[in-house]
């Protein structure tokens, strides 16, 4: 089954964090994606901007409404999300685990996937 | 990363959360200061053990202002209020404060805290200085290293900030729209202002001043969560991150300046350009021109060049023109000459900027492009004579070595004539 985790944290905490501190948890993270890769199990991930550099389109009126930010004004913002290969919920809460570790702070949620399409993309350099 | 560096990071994104919220209650700026650091030093003891607080800011809150009422109280009679520890099952204590907290006290706490420091009454100096320490959570050593003062003389600086604030009228209200827009400004510019002196300092990260530009960046992310929808805001942000990402860059491994034509663009930022180039995006679309942005704007051009040879710089002197609309001021002229002494040679160029000489004659940039123009134009010995001027005038050792590489050249391009 394929999950999706979505990751929350405080966007204040993560971007107070300096230049090491990024790289030492990205380091840590690594290893949890190495795994995940060698097995095969590893879909697409993305690493967010702040939701700072949010807009979003409200459909629900005619013409659609654009807004600056997120879509929501939550304590924790949606800062990434990964979508990842796991045999049942247990396992997906283990990857959450072994990410959680690496990662301190704020939350995954962790969503079965209902449809999924690798798309055209290939890996892009982030801001290109 | 360790629990340490962990903690420190929450309280750091806290902190103007936590301090406003404790503005509001206390309306006191050093009560609000002190509570906050009490509230720290038991998150430091109490978080490693008990774990973390889902939210920490609204941890920092209660624990900060029941700090402050228990050491008000024990004036009186010695009552102690529960300590922390007893506050074991967060969300349940946090759950009524965390809902207050939620929207509108967001805003108006961190927005009358950013005002505070930005009063009219203060000056830029003071205005700094007390944003660094109160919002920043700076200390008063690291300020007064960033901006080369001792530590005594900006602890007073600050001190005396606060007793002007403490002072002023009415100084804790959240003022009406016409007041905000006139605030807002003066926060944009001092976020500006910090910034400026990290980015002048010299090779990034080397002291506290490198710091500075990391900090503003910060800042004006705070800001725009408070005003998501004002393109100026989006502009300032912009406009610093696409400096910011040239830092690795803008020095070589001895400390001295690199122009920007000579930069190695592999070492830019491309994470600081994406955020900045979507920040852009999102400001144009409001249709309402400002400095900051067409300061981004031009930023952008440069940082969209693959090579310097690419760079737009018709576009950029278009740009430039109309900051000088906007924002008219010979230092503005002295930027757009270098854009059209590219478009239209260092003759143009030099023509431009030969009436700034009055209003810029201690100005260390104006004699810098002056002698690089007449060094363009061959005319060696004006060129010398301005380069000559320039170093005199340098700020740091670095922009006077970058001269002294220009006066090398003539020296040497003259020998190379006899």
């Amino acid at each position: 089954m394929l999950y999706a985790f979505l990751c929350y944290n405080d966007e204040d905490a993560v971007f107070s964090w300096s230049q090491a501190q990024d790289d030492a948890v990205m380091a840590a993270l690594g290893k949890v994606h190495e795994r995940l890769e060698k097995a095969g199990r590893i879909g697409p991930t993305a690493r967010l901007m702040p939701t700072t550099a949010a807009t979003t389109l409200r459909k629900d009126t005619d013409p659609p409404l654009v807004l600056d930010g997120p879509y929501a004004e939550t304590k924790e913002q949606l800062l990434g999300f990964y979508v990842i290969e796991c045999a049942d919920l247990e396992a997906a809460l283990d990857v959450a685990r072994d990410l959680a570790r690496a990662n301190p702070g704020g939350a995954y949620e962790v969503r079965p996937v209902r449809g999924f399409s690798p798309g055209a993309l290939a890996a892009a350099a982030p801001g290109a | 990363m360790s629990e340490v560096d962990w903690i420190d990071a929450a309280l750091t994104g806290a902190r103007p959360q936590a301090i406003g919220a404790l503005l509001r209650y206390f309306r006191d700026l050093d009560l609000a200061e002190e509570a906050y650091q009490d509230a720290c030093l038991r998150a430091l003891r109490s978080w490693p053990k008990q774990g973390p607080p889902r939210d920490a800011a609204a941890w920092l809150i209660m624990v900060g202002r029941n700090a402050a009422i228990d050491q008000v109280r024990r004036g009186a009679r010695q009552t102690a209020l529960p300590d922390e520890a007893a506050l074991s099952d967060l969300d349940d204590v946090e759950a009524p404060l965390a809902e207050r907290l939620d929207g509108a006290h967001y805003r108006d706490d961190v927005l009358r805290l950013l005002f505070i420091c930005c009063h009219p009454d203060l000056p830029a100096t003071q205005q700094i200085a007390l944003a660094l320490r109160i919002v920043s959570g700076l200390s008063v050593r690291q300020i007064a290293r960033a901006f080369l003062v001792g530590e005594t003389a900006m602890e007073q600086r600050i001190t005396r900030a606060k007793a002007r604030i403490a002072k002023a009228d009415t100084p804790f209200e959240t003022p009406g729209p016409i007041e905000r827009a006139e605030r807002l400004a003066a926060v944009m510019t001092m976020i500006y202002l910090v910034f400026n002196e990290g980015y002048s300092a010299g090779p990034a990260g080397e002291d506290e001043r490198g710091a500075l530009a990391d900090e503003a960046i910060r800042l004006a992310r705070l800001l725009l969560r408070l005003f998501a929808a004002e393109p100026e805001v989006m502009g300032l942000l912009a406009l610093m991150l696409l400096q910011h990402a040239r830092a690795a860059a803008r020095f070589d491994a001895a400390g001295e300046i690199v122009l920007l034509d000579d930069q190695d663009r592999d070492l830019w930022n491309r994470r600081m350009i994406g955020e900045g180039l979507a920040l852009i995006d999102k400001a144009i679309r409001h249709r309402r021109r400002g400095a900051y942005q067409v300061q981004a704007a031009i930023a952008a051009l440069h940082v969209r060049a693959a090579r310097p040879a690419d760079t737009d710089w018709t576009q950029i002197d278009a740009l430039y023109a109309a900051l000088e609309q906007l924002d008219p001021s010979p230092v503005v002229t002295l930027n757009r000459a270098v854009a059209v002494s590219k478009v239209r040679g260092p003759e143009a160029a030099l023509a431009m900027i030969a009436p700034l000489e009055a209003r810029l004659g201690g100005y260390f940039h104006y004699f810098g492009l002056k002698g690089a123009l007449l060094k363009q134009l061959g005319r060696a010995a004006e060129a010398g004579r301005a380069f000559d001027q320039a170093i005199s005038l340098a700020a740091t050792p670095a922009q006077a070595a970058h001269i002294r590489q220009h006066l090398d050249q003539l020296a040497g391009e003259g020998a190379a004539g006899r």
